[in-house]
């Protein structure tokens, strides 16, 4: 399997008025052709190693890694302008909430025909069929009537799947999907992780999923990262969940109610400061 | 055992948008009873309702024998209180805890407020230290003991809780939880309760209905929940949705 992504001691460092905060404290990882979840809550640095590799880490926040290189590309030493020619076109990146990360004033169809504009040379016609073909692709019934809707006239799940299809126009090599799903329903979240799934089987890419829902993560992904305070605090197969060694990734597992399991009260995580030593 | 909340054929419209179609639940007192669908099957619209927070357009609903109007009187909301969803909106931003707590017991006339807010935060597992605190210094799970607190403060026989979890995260989820269970125990509380997660819902509620576009598609318990004894389509994708994703 040859390695898409390597990561090696990245740190996200954010200057405040009260000291230095290291969102990110030092993540090594790689990343084959594979589906790879990073887990953790809100303030884990989850988040922020997904930005830091996409390039969309705040200006007055600084990035450093013994190495962060995709397909041999040093992403730290890339120019402004290389990185904006990945980002897109061999990286993508699905975001949470459709409400707020497509363009409201843009109809779906211009802006995934945009995004496909920006890095291949098509011509407007060819282009538009490009992306209805897309819309198809992510189940999309009536690709010709939503092309023209505005984001504020689909569902959150058409837009996601609307926010699928721009993503996967240019052809990424690399996508990483933070939380795609949790801004939708149940029932909808299954469609739209199974779209998700084919898609990126069918054209081999590699895919980091971020989540704080480690169960859904260990059933999509092959191998998950547990992060805690910025720090990766287990690697493992998503098959062998049950086999976690780290007090966290259990406690996490553990205090989830589920259906049928009689647990008054349950669970709840006792922290320790040593995990984030 | 007395009904401590009947909504009987209850409507809600919204100019011509039907959200409620004629919804009837009876809630015993000292039940904790369920509401579960997805966005948009009324499941909110129905606590709403109940709080006097959206118009019924007919229908009735009855609490602890008591028949209400249009408008809620005080008396009501000493009775019935409600958590919402998202700590960060529900919270007055320029309002330290104590003024927050303060609100309510101003409103009711209460005058030993000082113990009240007191024993409300002991209740909730917050310490005096967080009494001077604004919302922005706290994080999720305080907050959303605040807003536990904050209904609290009235002693009301009736919570209504709307996804007073889902905007936490999951370890912090199950302490709220924990805390909600312990808090109806102690003081005999009926809870309404709101979730589009079926897990929670069996975890916490002992009766539960299933809504869909704004009609009830069946009631359960959470017996039948666990041993998947469900008649609906729509009741079952949920059970499979809830279990994660599969393959095809």
């Amino acid at each position: 399997m040859s390695t898409l992504l390597e990561v090696d001691d990245l740190r996200v460092t954010f200057p405040t008025r009260t000291g230095r905060i290291e969102a990110v404290r030092g993540v090594s990882f790689s990343l084959g052709r594979e589906r790879l979840g990073i887990v953790g809550e809100s303030g884990s640095g989850k988040s922020q190693t997904g930005r830091a590799i996409m390039g969309l880490t705040p200006p007055q926040a600084e990035v450093t890694a013994r190495k962060l290189a995709f397909d041999g590309i040093d992403l730290l030493a890339a120019s402004p302008r290389d990185r904006r020619a990945l980002r897109g076109k061999r990286i993508a990146m699905i975001l949470q909430d459709p409400k707020y990360s497509l363009d409201p004033v843009m109809s779906i169809g211009r802006q995934i025909v945009e995004t496909l504009r920006t890095h291949e040379k098509v011509g407007q016609a060819e282009a538009r069929d490009r992306a209805l073909a897309m819309l198809e692709a992510v189940q999309i019934r009536d690709p010709a009537r939503v092309f023209d809707l505005h984001p504020h006239e689909v569902s959150g799940g058409m837009g996601q799947r609307a926010m699928i299809a721009m993503m996967l126009i240019a052809g990424p090599e690399m996508m990483i999907a933070d939380e795609p799903t949790s801004a939708l329903d149940v029932t909808v979240q299954l469609d739209v992780l199974g779209i998700l799934d084919r898609l990126v089987s069918e054209r081999g890419m590699g895919l980091i999923f971020i989540s704080h829902d480690l169960r859904l993560v260990s059933s999509f992904c092959d191998r998950v990262i547990v992060m805690y305070a910025g720090k990766v605090v287990e690697q493992l197969k998503a098959s062998e969940l049950g086999r976690a060694q780290h007090p966290y990734t259990r406690g996490l597992l553990n205090c989830m109610p589920k259906i049928g399991a009689d647990r008054h009260p349950l669970p709840v995580l006792d922290r320790k400061p040593e995990w984030a030593a | 055992m007395t009904a401590a909340l009947s909504v009987d054929r209850l409507e809600v419209v919204f100019d011509r948008f039907r959200a409620l179609k004629g919804v009837s639940l009876e809630v015993q007192s000292g039940e904790s009873f369920g509401l579960v669908g997805e966005s948009g099957s009324g499941k909110s619209t129905l606590l709403r309702a109940i709080a006097g927070l959206a118009p019924a357009a007919s229908g009735s609903i009855t609490v602890n024998g008591k028949k209400l109007g249009a408008r809620r009187d005080k008396a009501f909301y000493r009775e019935v209180q409600m958590v919402f969803q998202d700590p960060y909106g529900s919270l007055h931003p320029r309002q330290t805890v104590d003024r927050l707590l303060q609100e309510p017991l101003a409103i009711h006339g209460f005058g030993d407020g000082e113990k009240r807010i007191q024993r409300a935060l002991d209740e909730v597992g917050l310490g005096t230290g967080f009494r001077f605190r604004y919302s922005h210094q706290l994080s999720g799970g305080q907050r959303q003991r605040v807003a536990i607190a904050r209904a609290l403060i009235l002693e009301p026989s009736i919570l209504l809780l709307d996804e007073p979890t889902s905007a936490l995260d999951a370890s912090v989820q199950a302490e709220v939880l924990n805390l909600l269970e312990e808090i109806r125990r102690r003081r005999k509380l009926t809870f309404l309760m709101v979730s589009h997660d079926l897990a929670i819902i069996t975890h916490m509620c002992q009766r539960l209905m299933v809504m869909q576009n704004g009609e009830a598609v069946e009631h359960l318990t959470a017996g039948d929940l666990i041993e998947r004894r469900v008649s609906k389509d729509y009741t079952r994708n949920l059970l499979r949705a809830s279990e994660g994703f599969v393959r095809a």
